[in-house]
């Protein structure tokens, strides 16, 4: 049974760092602005010729091809 | 038919959504109402920035107005100031974008650097309205990047009270959190280690006892040394200036709870109370979280300084240079854009002044001035630029004078709310209590004394009732908030339940300083109507001014023995026919008049009415009946007497109307009714009104757009909920009545643990189950009865 006492400092431990780690996100401002990152991921990342309407198709081909290897 | 299907397709600005004129800008196919809309549009079209049409529609905020000149930026030390870290390469910035409003705007900012790649990073803050700028400072300039912002519509607000740099320091809501975390983090670990304690050990594992207390008094101390250190601190300070608030009962019993759950442990008599002292920090902590998290991205702290530009355009030697506003003098010459604020007294030496006051008084017509006139700080040039002498230093001037008085020193956070006082009561009797039944115990049994003693101190510990009014308040706040009523924090409900007396500042307060029109009950030709704007083209009188205004019809007869009643009505020939305009009781007339309504007799038969609608605020005549029944209603008006006549049938006593009013006669005004006891809620709107909004026990500023420049007040009321401010204060006499209910039910809930306390018979386990199961009645009572009050006021 003493092998308990080794588990829960193990499980302390865990908590420990799950405790540090809300420390750093804390203290970098991950909590100050819980706003805006909802809705920053919404933005498509998109490739740039879909909203060139074709005049500039030719150059930014290669790039949107590196983007979409396989489309 | 090709016209109307090109009509119907586009009607409003592509950029803006403004109406567009009668000759648009086209760019691509779009339509643009101003050549800055269709400026913007081609900047982003040509930078592939298209896509900022696409999330939203019409995203853009208008461009009609010019912007402002950033010269100022130029100059390295203004520069320094305003950023928040440079070195020889990069410069970090943060700035304040009043336009932000939707995610188009979130994406456009975060995608500048397609359009100057010297744009290292923009990240966004929406909430704030903040940008945060990194930029390649050999590359471009702050100037240059404030201007890119600008060019797209972005045009940050640099003012001389930087209220980016205030939040940015203040991490008192980050540390809150870290001591919540700690709590919590200890709660959970001490409760896993109670329970085999409270289900009952076997023999077997009785070895453990003694192990699992001793890491519960290593989890207690964090949360005592740090998470509940606050409420040592409050309650010693408030001890030493002979207070007692509800933290002195708080920290002696958490203090007490350790002290005698550390000596059990030690000595292998019991468990502790650990596991309840943990679950009282992180609750108590939780309600203290509720009760601070206000709007942080509002400021409520605003006065002259937040409106006023940080540098200004010296004139020297014939040169121009940019000069901190701070070291502006006396005699300097200084010159003053289009758009730009006057910000000190001075004379008008050239140019054409045309100065919009509406920040200082609310009126939103623009005043000329001609050269060799006093122009007072607070005026926004309309036409080009002017050059004037300073005569008196910023802090000197008419307006800003009004900041030294001593009101503005005095901070207004003695607001007695109801749970300081009860509080009082409290700690007495629970002291009493406790004494006497150590004392009863004390000649029989020792241990039971000591037992009995700090078992009271234990189980009265008040958290529920410390928390009845933090979730009480908070369920609260966020009901205005649905309501647009933004409170500066949660002590100001309980100020707002006591209110009775009402001030209202007139212009931009109770009028609404835009929408103004008529409605037309009746019948009348346009030949009628020519005749009509003829005649009240002759009245100096407001409704005669806005109804030629509204007709918009050029003068084409003269008018004969023209007559006027001031207040009541005009009459005169025009083409031969006897037109009579003006109130009911003027015309003869039976009927009663509901607001502002102008009868038309022509040659003595009845023709209609027009009805003045929107001169006030929607709902200001109901309004003000409403509260006329519950509080004595005042006004105080920077301008002349020519609309007392049309508001003294709102006010139930006409001598509480007064006009021509400085700011300092506001303060007074407000100090005089205080004196006499009264509890006085003001409403304003301008700068003018900001000494009297300190002044009053609640200063409410009106605005029709929260991010709009708004005075420092206690709460920022939208100008569409003006008419439910009966309903905001039955609402928080409600929330009163609630707090007074939670602290019943948690007396309750005390009273019966001193029943077992006082007999020395408190067991852990009872303490583990009473505490959390009272914390959580009051939570579910005071947000469901908050609510319940919210929608009995149809709030919600």
């Amino acid at each position: 049974m003493n092998m308990i006492y080794m588990l829960i400092g193990f499980s302390i431990l865990l908590a420990l760092i799950f405790l540090i780690a809300f420390f750093w996100a804390s203290k970098s401002g991950q909590n100050d602005d819980l706003f805006t990152p909802a809705v920053r991921i919404l933005f498509d990342d998109e490739p740039e010729k879909e909203i060139t309407k074709g005049i500039q198709f030719t150059h930014k081909d290669e790039k949107s091809d590196k983007d979409h290897p396989k489309s | 038919m090709k016209e109307n299907i090109s009509l119907s397709v586009q009607t409003q600005c592509y950029h803006c959504g403004d109406d567009l004129p009668a000759a648009p800008y086209v760019s691509d196919d779009k339509q643009f109402c101003c050549l800055g809309c269709k400026g913007v549009y081609q900047i982003l079209s040509r930078h592939n920035l298209s896509s900022y049409y696409a999330y939203n529609e019409v995203p853009g905020a208008s461009q009609k107005k010019a912007a402002q000149h950033f010269d100022y930026l130029d100059d390295a030390g203004i520069a320094a100031e305003l950023a928040d870290y440079t070195d020889d390469s990069t410069t970090v910035i943060t700035l304040f974008i009043p336009a932000i409003h939707c995610s188009s705007c979130i994406w456009l900012l975060e995608n500048l650097y397609k359009i100057n790649p010297s744009i290292v990073q923009s990240r966004t803050d929406f909430l704030k309205k903040q940008v945060s700028l990194t930029f390649r400072n050999q590359q471009i300039s702050l100037r240059k990047a404030v201007e890119l912002l600008t060019a797209v519509g972005y045009e940050p607000l640099i003012s001389l009270q930087d209220v980016v740099k205030k939040q940015q320091s203040d991490h008192s809501e980050r540390n809150l959190l870290t001591k919540i975390a700690v709590a919590g983090f200890c709660f959970g670990n001490v409760m896993l280690f109670s329970f085999p304690e409270y289900f009952g050990l076997s023999r077997f594992e009785n070895t453990f006892q003694s192990f699992f207390g001793w890491i519960n008094l290593a989890f207690a101390i964090p949360v005592l040394l740090y998470s509940a250190r606050d409420y040592f601190i409050s309650a010693w300070t408030n001890l030493k200036n002979g207070i007692l608030n509800l933290d002195f009962p708080l920290a002696l019993g958490i203090a007490v709870m350790f002290i005698r759950s550390a000596a059990e442990i030690i000595t292998h008599s019991g468990v502790g109370f650990i596991d309840t002292l943990c679950s009282l920090v992180f609750f108590l902590l939780i309600g203290k979280w509720m009760q601070q998290r206000t709007y942080h991205y509002l400021s409520f702290e605003r006065d002259y300084r937040s409106y006023f530009p940080v540098a200004v355009t010296l004139i020297k030697d014939g040169k121009e240079q940019p000069l901190p506003l701070n070291e502006l003098k006396t005699g300097d010459r200084i010159l003053i854009r289009s758009n730009e604020i006057i910000p000190a007294d001075a004379i008008l030496l050239k140019g054409e002044a045309k100065l919009d006051f509406s920040f200082v008084t609310g009126e939103a017509l623009a005043v000329e001035k001609v050269l060799g006139e006093v122009i007072y700080a607070g005026g926004r040039q309309l036409n080009g630029a002017i050059e004037l002498e300073v005569v008196k230093p910023v802090s000197q001037s008419y307006l800003t004078k009004l900041w030294n008085n001593e009101t503005f020193g005095a901070r207004k956070d003695n607001i007695k709310t109801f749970s300081n006082t009860a509080s009082k009561y409290f700690s007495m009797v629970l002291l009493a209590i406790a004494i006497g039944a150590g004392l009863f115990w004390v000649s029989t049994d020792l241990n039971k004394a000591v037992a009995s003693f700090t078992a009271v101190l234990i189980i009265a510990c008040p958290c529920a009732l410390a928390l009845s009014s933090p979730f009480t308040l908070a369920a609260v706040l966020s009901i205005f908030d649905k309501n647009k009523f933004y409170l500066k924090n949660t002590a100001i409900i309980e100020e707002l339940a006591r209110i009775n007396t009402i001030v209202f500042d007139k212009t931009g307060t109770i009028t609404n300083p835009e929408s103004k029109g008529f409605e037309f009950t009746g019948q009348l030709n346009q030949e009628e109507k020519q005749w009509l704007s003829d005649l009240a083209r002759n009245s100096g009188h407001p409704l005669s001014r806005e109804l030629v205004k509204w007709l918009n019809l050029s003068p084409s007869y003269p008018v004969d023995q023209y007559r006027e009643k001031v207040g009541r009505g005009i009459s005169g020939r025009v083409n031969g026919h006897q037109i009579q305009l003006g109130s009911a009781t003027f015309l003869g007339l039976t009927q009663q008049d509901k607001g502002s309504v102008v009868h038309i007799l022509i040659d003595g038969n009845y023709h209609g009415f027009f009805l003045s609608t929107q001169r006030w605020r929607t709902g200001f005549r109901q309004l003000a009946q409403k509260l006329g029944q519950q509080a004595d209603l005042h006004l105080l008006s920077g301008d002349q007497d020519h609309d007392r006549s049309l508001l003294a049938p709102f006010f139930q006593r006409a001598d509480q109307l007064h006009f021509k009013q400085s700011p300092q006669n506001k303060l007074d005004y407000i100090l005089k009714l205080q004196n006499s006891g009264a509890k006085v809620m003001m409403l304003g709107d301008g700068l003018n009104d900001a000494g009297a909004l300190k002044q009053s026990n609640l200063g409410i500023a009106v605005t029709d757009n929260i991010n709009n420049f708004s005075p420092g007040c206690d709460a920022i009321l939208d100008g569409a909920a003006f008419e439910k401010i009966p309903q905001f204060i039955r609402l928080a006499k409600g929330a009163v009545r609630v707090i007074h209910m939670s602290f019943v039910i948690s007396l309750t809930y005390n009273a019966a643990g001193l029943f077992f306390a006082v007999q020395g018979l408190l067991s852990p386990l009872m303490a583990a189950i009473l505490m959390p199961l009272s914390t959580i009645t009051i939570i579910l009572f005071t947000t469901l009865a908050a609510r319940f009050y919210a929608v009995k006021n149809k709030l919600l």
